[in-house]
């Protein structure tokens, strides 16, 4: 992209159009770069809602941001390894009168299912919504904990 | 879009925000989704604001510019090993231009369920009223 340089010379109109031209290619840079995004985030499985899982040594915590979903519109099953998270997100009804200058909150129903990596105590899952957050605390099975051995000598 | 309870929900990325000011303190900053709507008494704007809790949350007004701003603690505890991480966490952070209809010292704020309602009532003077003309 070629643009010419010139120092200490008062704008005249022919130097600006090199300088649209150069905006329009750093924002079809940015552009390009929020497209690949998708793809390097890595292993997405596309369904509703996001989640975060870790693990320490005694449980797995699995976390999703569902603001404005209350806990009793929430149904959380835990079978085997699998731990499924299926709820409605309803938005509130407001006044039929009103008029709209942005809509980007979505409702609806949402059904997910995850397979937690190792055996769990499906008995003992703690789940907790606070905030908009769901937290599950997900106790691993006995066999599934780490044994720390000792080294004798 | 219609808000028709049947459909199912897609996940979408959180967007991040691209400002020209740099933070202080490094993390990611995102824009959260607001719905903003207007009766004829005001305007309602609900944003979505997951993970923050009012002490976390500002609420600036000045100069016409209203301002949210949302910190939200790191989930993880010190022990945790990341497994799968599908979302990001970070500060929340949007802007809006008011307009001077606005009774800005009437402003109500609600979050619960980290979703924040502020109602924002309209000025007296922005209703309609008709003037009796008195022949004189």
């Amino acid at each position: 992209m070629f643009f010419p340089r010139v120092f200490g010379v008062p704008s005249f109109g022919s130097m600006r159009p090199f300088e649209e031209l150069s905006r329009m290619r750093r924002q079809m840079d940015r552009m390009m770069d929020s497209f690949m995004e998708p793809q390097l985030q890595g292993l997405r499985s596309g369904v509703f809602p996001a989640v975060n899982l870790t693990e320490d040594d005694n449980h797995f915590y699995l976390r999703a941001e569902l603001p404005g979903v209350k806990a009793e519109a929430l149904d959380i099953q835990a079978t085997g390894r699998n731990i499924t998270i299926v709820g409605e997100r309803k938005l509130d009804t407001e006044d039929a009168t009103a008029r709209y200058h942005r809509r980007e909150r979505e409702g609806g129903r949402f059904s997910r299912a995850l397979a937690m990596p190792k055996e769990i105590d499906a008995d003992r899952v703690e789940a907790r919504m606070q905030n908009g957050v769901l937290t599950l605390k997900v106790p691993k099975a006995e066999s599934a904990k780490p044994r720390r051995i000792a080294i004798g000598n | 879009m219609t808000t028709d309870t049947q459909k199912e929900m897609t996940v979408k990325e959180k967007k991040e925000l691209a400002t020209a000011a740099e933070q202080t303190r490094p993390g990611a900053l995102f824009v959260p989704n607001v719905d903003i709507f207007e009766t004829e008494k005001e305007i309602t704007l609900l944003a979505d604001l997951p993970g923050v809790t009012t002490e976390h949350l500002t609420i600036d007004l000045r100069d016409n510019i209203l301002t949210l701003s949302g910190e939200v603690a790191p989930f993880e505890g010190a022990d945790e090993k990341d497994l799968l991480i599908e979302y990001e966490v970070g500060k929340y952070y949007r802007q809006f231009t008011l307009s001077d209809a606005i009774a800005q010292n009437k402003i109500d704020a609600q979050l619960k369920d980290g979703v924040l309602r502020l109602t924002l009532p309209k000025v007296e003077k922005a209703k309609p009223r008709t003037i009796t003309v008195s022949a004189g």
